[in-house]
């Protein structure tokens, strides 16, 4: 089922330069979360964090903990590829694989792991693109290339790839900003129906796709380049936007920034 | 920049001779035009200059060679038996001998070509990935001659061996490497690194990842730098005066006895005025061009075509 | 529509590690990338081991030397000044008629050719390139010959007087011969790494100096040379590293003569290259093979000198455009 994440005192490095300093907040199961704040603030880099992914970088670093459920992914007994089979992603700019067809993309993710039964991925292939509410889309092409497909419909294909290997939580990396108004609103109406299933972080630069989807959202901000980006406030979503704590959460969300 | 600077300078040195300003009627003064159309034409000539030798060579090689390639026996039979003076026999062993030595080459080349370009990209930092491309550098730069007498003094001089097929393959190799490790590693360069995480995202481990996402989708172009690596070693010729002398006969066997390919069939008779000799050294060269352009058409086909 | 997912799995995140296929992959790429470090390991030991007992045998000075006697293994008298020469001298000629042509072609198909054809024009010239050296070779000496010597013919009865220009006993196959084989074959290397740095010209240059009322030539002259400028010197040297090392070509089109030696480029010998490919026969004694393999030593170290100045001007570009 789905899983709360506790994220305590987390300190993340690019080689020797701090990018994000001493994060410490909980992400409730079954919940959206949104993380906004100014470009550079560190939000997705601390996104990034939540499913090991930083460290695929050669110069990333993490010190501090995630708790999983009270599991810290940053033990060292923790396969990182099982943290990123638990914990999936969907990224800024859809990156479908352009090689495979639909359906192999939606596949990819059970097949690479060793699934090799076929009614068993034709079931999860359907099920998966309905969840994305692309199957009605899709249905009758599933063997032509995932590239063919409009940026909208890539990106749900995306959420579809993520969402086939049953993850407990799903991390969206700016998931609409590559995307056309109508594509947007078609993702955030996925977002608000994924939410029964699954946690879901969202780091979004639209603060109105903050207010719209959001249950809960965190304020990261940076005090100046080459400073590290913190974590100001994390409240309920309605709070945050009608009565901030913190005077440059208002400010930020007022518009008034910078 | 310096390119800025020079900018200002020839605005300024063109002022004089240039139009007046608002005067949209007069263009550039005449020696400025004049510049410019002596520019055009040279620039239009040094084209053309390129392409006459080759359309010269491949005329020359074409009309002298293609009456020997019409003969079925051509593609059939060897030389057994043929003397200088004689019309006739055919290019068999020859084109055997190129294509097993080669192929051979490949074999071997291949995967260490593109397990180095892997490391070069997918796991190389620091240091050692510094010293590994700047061994493959220093490896692109060796002359093909030099390539073969060091294996002459590896294989025949170390190891007591003889002038066999497989030497001339192990020369090859290291010409090989280097232009599947350079031609590989843009390939995976270009494979953008959202693909690479959408997979580790999906708990997918990287050799995995590599295997499975990365090189599939790179492989056209990895193919073309194959093909134009092949088509570049069957064109070599001195590791074969070195390592593999000519022979008339058919030789399938690449540890034993000499084995012929086709430029040393070229090589053979190329000091011979008789017509027969000179027919059947251009009738090798053209056969040889043949193999080495469809190679290299076939690579740029895919390079053009393959892209998904 | 969510209820048709299924809940997900509880996966556990320890325990399952399986690292093992990652380090065996990460293995196999180590190692091939250690079997490219030995093979370059593996030239230079083979080749200073072979060369060196014939080196110390050697009683003529090597380097300034240009004798060549090696059939007797007690007498070995060799040196390299004259391969030396005509290897630089054959090569740099080669470089001197190559390059303006070469940044002429680049510039006709970054700059004048209709876009349309550009691609498949550019293809054409690096067609030239798949063509096999004997090819050239052959050609060289069979056809082209004949048209290059009234051109020698002419420019030895007008600069006779200057020595390189001197007349020798030597009729066809000089190293004036050799160079312009040898330039047509480094045309497309040449061409297409100048082609490359040419069409990375930042269009703000290019249009900056078009909006100052330059001609495509001026704007050429002041926005795109000077930009390609490094690149284009580091594609010659690359181009010269082929030409120092080409054989086959130039064994069939040099005359190996004996005559008297002259510094004229219608004058005969051998480079580096076409000296070991005629001697090829001969290696039978380890003292003469050493002879040889001494000579492709030099060879060796001196392409990689020039391919070395070629990567160090691209690396100091690559340094200010980034």
């Amino acid at each position: 089922m789905a899983k709360r994440i506790d994220v305590k005192d987390l300190n993340v490095y690019y080689g020797d330069f701090r990018a994000v300093e001493g994060v410490t907040l909980g992400i409730d199961a079954r919940s959206v979360t949104a993380f906004i704040g100014p470009s550079g603030c560190g939000k997705s880099t601390f996104l990034r964090t939540l499913n090991r992914m930083h460290e695929v970088l050669p110069i990333g670093r993490v010190e501090g903990e995630v708790l999983l459920d009270g599991v810290d992914l940053y033990d060292k007994n923790v396969d990182p590829v099982a943290v990123r089979r638990t914990i999936g992603m969907v990224f800024q700019r859809p990156n479908p694989f352009p090689t495979m067809s639909i359906f192999d993309n939606v596949a990819a993710g059970l097949r690479l792991n060793g699934t090799k039964n076929k009614a068993e991925l034709t079931e999860a292939v359907e099920t998966s693109l309905q969840g994305a509410n692309l199957w009605n889309e899709v249905k009758d092409r599933l063997d032509k290339p995932g590239a063919g497909l409009s940026g909208g419909q890539q990106q749900r294909l995306c959420i579809a790839r993520a969402i086939a290997v049953r993850p407990q939580v799903l991390l969206m990396d700016e998931p609409c900003s590559a995307l056309d108004p109508i594509s947007t609103l078609a993702i955030e109406d996925l977002i608000s129906e994924l939410k029964n299933d699954y946690t879901i972080v969202i780091v979004t630069h639209n603060m109105q796709q903050a207010a719209r989807v959001s249950d809960r959202t965190a304020f990261f901000n940076i005090a100046g380049t080459g400073k590290p980006g913190r974590l100001i406030e994390i409240d309920d979503t309605a709070t945050m936007f009608s009565s901030p704590r913190e005077k440059a959460t208002e400010d930020y969300i007022s518009g008034r920034f910078g | 920049m310096s390119a800025v600077t020079s900018l200002s300078e020839s605005a300024a040195s063109a002022g004089p001779g240039g139009a007046a300003p608002g005067d949209l009627s007069s263009p550039a003064s005449s020696s400025r035009r004049a510049k410019d159309r002596g520019a055009t034409i040279a620039m239009h000539s040094a084209f053309v200059l390129a392409l006459v030798p080759l359309a010269w060579i491949l005329w020359t090689v074409t009309s002298q060679g293609y009456r020997m390639l019409l003969t079925s026996q051509w593609w059939m039979n060897s030389q057994r038996g043929v003397t200088v003076r004689d019309f006739g026999g055919g290019a068999y062993h020859a084109i055997i001998g190129t294509v097993l030595q080669a192929g051979v080459t490949a074999v071997i080349s291949v995967p260490i070509g593109i397990l180095t370009a892997i490391y070069l990209v997918e796991y190389g930092r620091g240091v050692a990935a510094r010293a590994v491309s700047f061994m493959v550098d220093v490896l692109t730069g060796i002359p093909s001659i030099v390539a073969a007498l060091t294996i002459y003094a590896l294989w025949i001089s170390t190891f007591g061996l003889s002038r066999v097929g497989f030497a001339v393959s192990l020369a090859l190799v290291l010409l090989m490497v280097p232009t599947i490790v350079r031609s590989t590693e843009e390939m995976l360069k270009l494979v953008p690194n959202e693909l690479r995480e959408a997979s580790y995202a999906l708990g997918v481990p990287k050799w995995k990842t590599i295997m499975r996402i990365v090189l599939p989708t790179a492989f056209s172009g990895i193919l073309t730098g194959v093909l134009l690596g092949l088509a570049r070693v069957m064109g070599e010729t001195a590791p074969l005066l070195i390592l593999g002398p000519y022979t008339k006969s058919i030789n399938f066997d690449l540890f034993s006895g000499n084995m012929a390919s086709l430029p040393t069939m070229i090589n053979q008779d190329r000091t011979e005025f008789l017509d027969a000799a000179v027919q059947r050294t251009w009738g090798a060269a053209l056969t040889l061009i043949l193999v080495v352009m469809l190679l290299n058409l076939a690579g740029r086909l895919i390079a053009r075509f393959g892209k998904v | 529509m969510v209820t048709t997912t299924s809940p997900p799995p509880d996966v556990a995140l320890t325990g399952g590690r399986r690292r093992g296929p990652d380090r065996i992959f990460r293995g196999f790429a180590v190692s091939a990338s250690g079997i490219v470090v030995a093979l370059v390991v593996l030239v230079g030991a083979f080749l200073v081991t072979k060369a060196s007992p014939s080196l110390a045998a050697d009683t003529a000075s090597f380097l300034s030397s240009r004798e060549w006697s090696v059939a007797d293994p007690t007498n070995l008298r060799f040196g390299i000044a004259q391969l030396l020469w005509v290897t630089v001298i054959s090569s740099i000629l080669a470089m001197a008629f190559a390059v303006p042509v070469a940044i002429g072609v680049a510039l006709y198909l970054t700059h004048y050719a209709p876009a349309r054809v550009a691609k498949p024009f550019a293809y054409l010239v690096d067609l030239l390139a798949a063509v096999p050296s004997i090819v050239f070779g052959l050609w060289g000496a069979r056809v082209l010959m004949a048209y290059v010597q009234p051109l020698q013919d002419f420019l030895k009865s007008v600069f006779g007087w200057i020595p390189l220009f001197a007349p020798t006993s030597v009729q066809a196959g000089t190293i004036f011969l050799a160079s312009i084989v040898l330039a047509i074959m480094i045309l497309p290397i040449i061409t297409a790494l100048s082609r490359e740095v040419f069409k990375q010209t930042p269009n703000e240059h290019k249009e900056a100096a078009l909006a100052l009322g330059a001609t495509r030539w001026e704007m050429i002259r002041i926005a795109v040379l000077p930009f390609g400028r490094p690149g284009v010197i580091s594609a010659a040297m690359l181009g010269l590293g082929r030409a120092l090392g080409e054989t086959i070509a130039v064994t069939i089109i040099l005359s190996t003569t004996s005559g008297a030696f002259s510094w004229s480029l219608f004058f005969g010998g051998e480079t580096f290259a076409s000296k070991i490919a005629n001697a090829a026969s001969e290696f039978d004694t380890p003292s003469t093979t050493g002879a040889y393999i001494a000579a492709g030593l030099v060879l060796f170290i001196l392409t990689f000198a020039v391919n070395a100045i070629a990567r160090i001007i691209i690396e100091r570009r690559k340094a200010f455009t980034e």
